[in-house]
C-alpha cells in the first residue's frame, strides 16, 4: 500500500528503519499491542503450545530452481497474506530460460514478499527468512541475507553432487559456513514424498508438490490462513483430482510439520496493517494486472471497444493474455505476426474508432516507432504500453529498467512528440491506464504508458475503485461539416483543430459526408491535403508541438514538511524505494523533499519552479541518467544523478545512504 | 448480396464513376498504368451499390499508394509495407467496412512481405490490389523483388542477382483464398476480377500488371499487343477448357508422369485432356501449377483471371463471433466484478 507524496509521511514508520545486523522483525518482538484478529482471518488451525512471537514486519524470500514452482509458491503466499489484511510488497526475480539447468546458479528462481502490519513501499531491502530449495538457491541468495536471519533448506538436495555444481566443496550446512544464521534443516522432498506415500504417485510425481510443502511449513510459521491455497489447488488441478489432494496433503503435512517439530519452536504474528488502510474493498493485484483492468475499464468508461494488437515479449505478454479473457467485455485482441503488425492493426482499429493499445518491451518499441511516427502525423489516439526491462537489445528480459524513457520521448525521425505517463506503483498502473487514456482520446494522439519489469510482475493491496471514481473518457466523433468555404459551401476539414485543444476532429468510416483521406505526408493545416509549402511545414510541426506542450496536466505535489534544501525526484517504479529512503533519513531527523513526476511529457508546469526552490536536486533512476537529462536541459538545474542499471530495483537502505551523501556534499 | 459485403450498408441512391472521384488532383507520371486502374475501380465501385462512407482504402509507400487520395472514401495513405497490418486491425474490428488495400510489388513483397503472407493466411476481409510493375518508381528505378534476374537498375549496374517472387505461387502458398491476375490495359478483364475479389469472403489478392512507362516501359507488353499476346496470354475462365492461341489451338494438360502442367498443340486425340479450369477446388495444386505455367523472362503463357478462388473462414467474422460466445457464455462484462476479482477483503474506516 502506498500512500500519495500529498500526504506527508510525517512519521517515519519504525518498521522501515535501518535494522542493523539482527533482522528486526525476527529479533525483535513488536512494542505495541497486538490487533485483533478478526475470527474470519483466524488461520484454519491453531499454532498449538508452541510460543507466539509478534512482529510488525517480515520479509521471506522463496528460492530455488526455475522448475521447483518458486513463483507459484510466492503468489501463494501472497494471497494468504493479502487476505489476511497485511501491507505487502513482492518482488519476483526469475532467469529468462523457461527451465535453465536444473540445479544451476543461473537456473534459481525466486520471489520476495515484505509484509507488514504497517504501510509499506517496498519488497524490502534483505529476508529475514530465506527458503532455499537446493545448494544453488543457497549460493546465489546467501548474499543477501543477514545474519541471525532464519534459512530453511531443503537438506535432501545437499548431496555431493549438486553441491559441486555451485562450487561447494564442503557442505555449507555442515562445515560452519552458516554459523551466524538460524538455519533449519528439513528434508523437504523426503517429507513431502512420505506424506503422499498412499497417493499412488511416482516418486517425481511425488516430489513436485514439495513447494507446497515448505509453503504449508511457511503458512504455519506466520498464521497464514489456509483455506484459500486449499480451493486454489483444487480448482487449478480440476481436471487431474489426485494431483489437487496430493498438493493439498503436501500443504498439510507442511503445516503439521512445523506444529509438531521441536525444531521449529516458535511461529510468528504479523497483525492486519489495519491503519494502513483506508475503508474500503481491498484486493492484491501486480502491475500487470492492473494494467490491464485500467485499459478494460477506460474502454468502459469512453464507451469505446477496446482493441489490442500486439506481440508477445516479455514482460509484456501478461496484458495480452488478460486481456484476451475479456472479450465478454467486447475486447478484441489480436496477436500480430510481428511488432509492427502489433501496432498497426491498432493503429488501424483507431483510425475505426475504437480505443486502440499495443502492448510491449523496448525492443519492441524500436521496432514500432515507424507506425507511432504515423499515428503522431495522423493525430489518432493510440496507447502504446512499454514494459522496459534491461537493454539494450535483447539485454535482460525479465529483470527491470527504466532506460526507455528517452527512446520514449525522442526514438522517432521528425520532429515527433508523444505524451509520456509512467505509473509509480503496481496499482498505480489501473490509474495511470487510465490517465493515459484519457490523454490519446482527449489530444488524439499516440501516448506511451512507461511501466516495468518490477511493476509489472510486483504485487500490493489494493483498494478496488467505485465505479463512480471512474473517470468519464466518453469523446464526441465528428458528425458533420465543420467549416465554412468562401463560398458557402460546408465543409469537412480533418486536420481543423479544436482551438482550446489543438485536437483535430475524430471522423470514423461510417459517417456519410465526412469521407476523407490522411496520411504520412505532411498536410495541409485544415484541409489535410498533402503539402510540401514550406511554411505550413514550419506551422504544423510547431503545431503538433504546441498541442503535446499544452496537455492538461496536475502540479507536481512535493512532499516537504521541515524545508528540506535538497528535494529528490524520482518517476515511474522507483517511488517506493525512493519514499522508504526518505522515510529512513527523516527518522535520522534528516530533512529531504521528495517529489515524484508521473508525467515525463509534457512535464507538470510547475516543474521548473519546484526545482528552482531547491539547492540540490538529486534524480535516482535505474538507467544511466534519463530524466536528470531531461531536465538539466529543460530547466538549466545542475541536477544528480544516482543511478543502478542491475535488473533489479533500488534497495531503500542503500538510497538512503546515497541520498544522505548527496545532502552532506 | 454477397456474405462478403452483407454487413456492409447499402447506397441510399444510384452511384456513378463521379461520386468516387475526390478533389484531388491526380499526379501519377502522364501514361503511368495506374491511371487504367484508378478509372477501372472508380468505374466498377458503383455497381457494388455500398454505402461509400463505409468504403475505405489503404495504401502503404511507392507510387500506387498515393491511390487512396483520389478515391472519394475513407483513406488512409501509411508507411511503407505495412498496409495489410493496419488494414488487418480496421476490418477485424469493423465488420460493417468493406477494406481495400493498395500496394505494389516493392511494399508488399519486400518490405511488408511479412504483413502480407499473414493476412493472406488469415483470411481477414480485405481486398488486395498488388500493382505489379517489376521496378522501383518511386525511388526511380532500383529494381524490385518481382524483376527478373540480371536486370540493369540505377542499384544493379552489372545486372540483378535475386531470383524473383511470383506473387501469385507466394500467395497460394501462403495459403490465400482468393487469387487472381490481371493487366491495367484491360478494363474489361480488370473490371471483372475486381468484381469477383469484391464478392470473395476473406482475403482477396489481385496482381496487377501495370506498366511503369518511365523507368520499366513495355514490361508487360508481350501481354498487350494483340499480336504477341495471342500466344503469350492464357485467359483463365471458372469451368472452361484451359485453351488459348489462334483459334485456341494450344491447350493446358496434365503430365500424368510429374503431375506438372504443360502447354500442348490441341489435336482430336487430347481435345479431352485439356485441363478444365476448377477455381474452386479445395486443393490448392492446380491452381499452384497454373501459377508456375509463364516464362519469368518472356512472360510466355502468363495465366491471367482467377486461380483461385474458396470458401475458408474469415478471421473477422470469426474474433466477432468469439466475442459475441464470450457474452452467450459469461454474460456481458461486469467491471465491478471484474475489478473486484475473486480474494477481496474489507476494511472498516
Amino acid at each position: 500500500m502506498t500512500s500519495q507524496v500529498s500526504s506527508p509521511a510525517e512519521q517515519a514508520e519504525p518498521g522501515e528503519q535501518p535494522s542493523g545486523a539482527a533482522p528486526p522483525s525476527a529479533e525483535q518482538p513488536a512494542e505495541q499491542e497486538p490487533s485483533h484478529l478478526s475470527p474470519q482471518r483466524a488461520p484454519g488451525v491453531g499454532p498449538g503450545a508452541k510460543s507466539v512471537r509478534k512482529l510488525e514486519r517480515v520479509i521471506i524470500r522463496f528460492a530455488g530452481d526455475s522448475g521447483d514452482g518458486m513463483q507459484l509458491t510466492g503468489d501463494r503466499f501472497t494471497s494468504e497474506t493479502a487476505s489476511f489484511g497485511n501491507d505487502l510488497s513482492t518482488l519476483p526475480n526469475f532467469p529468462a530460460e523457461i527451465r535453465a539447468p536444473a540445479g544451476t546458479l543461473p537456473g534459481v528462481s525466486s520471489f520476495q514478499l515484505h509484509f507488514a502490519d504497517h504501510d509499506i513501499l517496498t519488497p524490502g531491502d534483505a529476508p529475514d527468512v530465506l527458503v532455499a530449495m537446493n545448494p544453488a538457491a543457497l549460493k546465489a541468495n546467501i548474499a543477501d541475507v543477514p545474519r541471525g536471519a532464519e534459512i530453511i533448506v531443503n537438506t535432501d538436495e545437499f548431496t555431493k553432487r549438486p553441491m559441486a555444481k555451485v562450487g561447494y566443496a564442503t557442505s555449507p550446512l555442515e562445515d560452519g559456513s552458516l554459523d551466524a544464521y538460524r538455519v533449519h534443516p528439513v528434508p523437504l522432498t523426503t517429507l513431502t514424498i512420505e506424506a503422499l506415500k498412499d497417493f499412488g504417485l511416482s516418486r517425481k510425481e511425488a516430489e513436485r508438490s514439495k513447494n507446497m510443502f515448505a509453503l504449508g511449513l511457511l503458512s504455519w510459521m506466520y498464521h497464514r490462513p489456509t483455506e484459500g491455497t486449499e480451493k486454489f489447488l483444487r480448482g487449478k488441478f480440476a481436471k487431474k483430482p489426485d494431483i489437487a489432494e496430493a498438493n493439498v496433503a503436501a500443504f498439510r503435512a507442511g503445516w503439521n510439520f512445523g506444529e509438531t517439530t521441536e525444531d521449529f519452536a516458535v511461529s510468528y504474528e504479523v497483525a492486519p496493517a489495519t491503519a494502513a488502510f483506508p475503508a474500503g474493498t481491498y484486493r492484491n493485484i501486480s502491475g500487470n494486472l492492473a494494467l490491464s483492468y485500467g485499459l478494460v475499464a477506460a474502454g468502459r468508461q469512453a464507451d469505446l471497444p477496446l482493441y489490442l494488437g500486439s506481440y508477445p515479449i516479455t514482460p509484456a505478454s501478461d496484458i495480452l493474455h488478460e486481456l484476451s479473457k475479456h472479450k465478454n467485455f467486447g475486447v478484441r485482441t489480436f496477436q500480430a505476426e510481428d511488432e509492427i503488425a502489433g501496432i498497426g492493426a491498432a493503429l488501424g482499429a483507431a483510425f475505426g474508432g475504437a480505443l486502440a493499445v499495443t502492448t510491449t518491451s523496448g525492443p519492441g518499441v524500436a521496432l514500432k516507432s515507424e507506425t507511432i511516427g504515423l499515428a503522431v502525423s495522423l493525430e489518432l489516439p493510440l496507447l502504446i504500453v512499454d514494459i522496459q526491462r534491461g537493454g539494450p537489445s535483447t539485454g535482460l528480459p525479465t529483470k527491470t529498467e527504466q532506460a526507455d524513457l528517452l527512446q520514449a520521448m525522442y526514438g522517432r525521425n521528425g520532429e515527433a512528440p508523444v505524451p509520456v505517463v509512467a505509473p509509480r506503483t503496481p496499482a498505480d498502473c489501473f490509474d495511470a491506464a487510465l490517465d493515459a487514456a484519457r490523454i490519446a482520446l482527449t489530444y488524439r494522439t499516440p501516448v506511451f504508458l512507461l511501466s516495468d519489469g518490477y511493476l509489472a510482475n510486483g504485487s500490493e493491496p489494493w483498494r478496488v475503485p467505485e465505479a463512480h471514481e471512474l473517470p468519464d473518457l466518453r469523446v464526441q466523433f465528428a458528425t458533420g461539416p465543420n467549416h465554412t468555404l468562401a463560398d458557402g459551401t460546408e465543409v469537412f476539414w480533418p486536420y481543423k483543430r479544436d482551438a482550446q485543444s489543438l485536437a483535430r476532429p475524430w471522423a470514423v468510416p461510417g459517417t456519410p459526408g465526412l469521407e476523407h483521406r490522411i496520411g504520412g505526408i505532411e498536410k495541409q493545416d485544415g484541409t489535410g491535403n498533402i503539402s510540401y509549402d514550406p511554411a505550413n511545414h514550419d506551422f504544423m510541426v510547431r503545431t503538433r508541438q504546441a498541442k503535446i506542450d499544452n496537455i492538461t496536466v496536475p502540479d507536481l505535489e512535493v512532499d516537504d514538511p521541515h524545508g528540506a534544501g535538497t528535494l529528490v525526484l524520482g518517476w515511474g517504479s522507483t517511488y517506493g524505494p525512493i519514499t522508504a529512503a526518505v522515510r529512513r533519513l527523516r527518522a535520522e531527523g534528516v530533512a529531504i523533499a521528495q517529489a515524484h513526476l508521473r508525467h515525463l511529457n509534457p512535464f507538470p508546469k510547475n516543474l521548473g519552479e519546484v526545482l528552482a526552490g531547491y539547492e540540490k536536486v538529486v534524480v535516482p533512476e535505474m538507467n544511466l541518467g534519463q530524466l536528470a537529462t531531461l531536465i538539466r536541459a529543460k530547466y538549466l538545474v545542475d541536477a544528480r544523478s544516482y543511478n543502478q542499471v542491475n535488473g533489479m530495483p533500488f534497495k531503500a537502505e542503500q538510497l538512503a545512504g546515497a541520498l544522505k551523501e548527496a545532502i552532506d556534499d | 448480396m454477397t456474405e462478403a459485403l452483407k454487413l456492409v450498408p447499402k447506397a441510399e441512391a444510384a452511384q456513378t464513376m463521379k461520386d468516387f472521384k475526390s478533389d484531388q488532383e491526380v499526379r501519377w507520371c502522364p501514361g503511368c498504368g495506374d491511371y487504367a486502374v484508378l478509372a477501372a475501380v472508380q468505374g466498377f465501385m458503383p455497381s457494388l451499390g455500398l454505402a461509400k462512407e463505409n468504403i475505405v482504402f489503404v495504401s502503404g509507400i511507392g507510387c500506387s499508394s498515393r491511390f487512396p487520395y483520389y478515391m472519394n472514401t475513407y483513406g488512409m495513405h501509411s508507411i511503407h509495407g505495412r498496409a495489410p497490418a493496419i488494414a488487418t486491425g480496421l476490418a477485424s474490428s469493423r465488420p460493417d467496412l468493406s477494406v481495400w488495400v493498395v500496394t505494389g510489388d516493392g511494399d508488399a513483397l519486400s518490405i511488408g512481405g511479412n504483413h502480407l503472407i499473414h493476412a493472406l493466411r488469415r483470411n481477414v476481409n480485405l481486398k488486395i490490389l498488388l500493382f505489379n510493375n517489376r521496378i522501383y518508381g518511386l525511388t526511380k528505378g532500383q529494381y524490385s523483388p518481382t524483376s527478373e534476374i540480371g536486370k540493369i537498375t540505377k542499384s544493379t549496374p552489372m545486372g540483378s542477382l535475386d531470383a524473383p517472387f511470383n506473387p501469385v505461387s507466394l500467395a497460394i502458398g501462403a495459403e490465400a483464398s482468393f487469387v487472381a491476375r490481371t493487366v491495367d490495359s484491360d478494363r474489361k478483364h480488370l473490371t471483372e476480377v475486381l468484381r469477383q475479389a469484391a464478392e470473395h469472403p476473406g482475403t482477396a489478392l489481385v496482381e496487377i500488371y501495370q506498366n511503369c512507362n518511365i523507368f520499366n516501359d513495355g514490361a508487360f507488353e508481350v501481354l498487350k499487343d494483340k499480336q504477341q499476346a495471342q500466344e503469350a496470354v492464357i485467359r483463365l475462365e471458372h469451368g472452361r477448357p484451359i485453351r488459348f492461341g489462334t483459334d485456341d489451338a494450344k491447350g493446358v494438360v496434365r503430365d500424368h508422369a510429374t503431375g506438372d502442367l504443360r502447354v500442348v498443340d490441341v489435336t482430336p486425340d487430347n481435345e479431352a485432356d485439356i485441363l478444365v479450369h476448377d477455381a474452386h477446388a479445395a486443393s490448392p495444386t492446380s491452381a499452384f501449377a497454373l501459377s508456375r505455367l509463364a516464362d519469368p523472362d518472356t512472360l510466355h503463357h502468363t495465366p491471367i483471371g482467377v486461380f483461385r478462388d474458396v470458401e475458408r473462414a474469415v478471421y473477422d467474422t470469426q474474433m466477432a463471433d468469439q466475442l459475441e460466445a464470450a457474452v452467450e457464455q459469461k454474460g456481458k462484462g461486469d467491471l465491478a466484478a471484474l475489478l473486484a476479482g475473486n480474494d477481496t477483503w474489507t476494511v472498516v474506516g
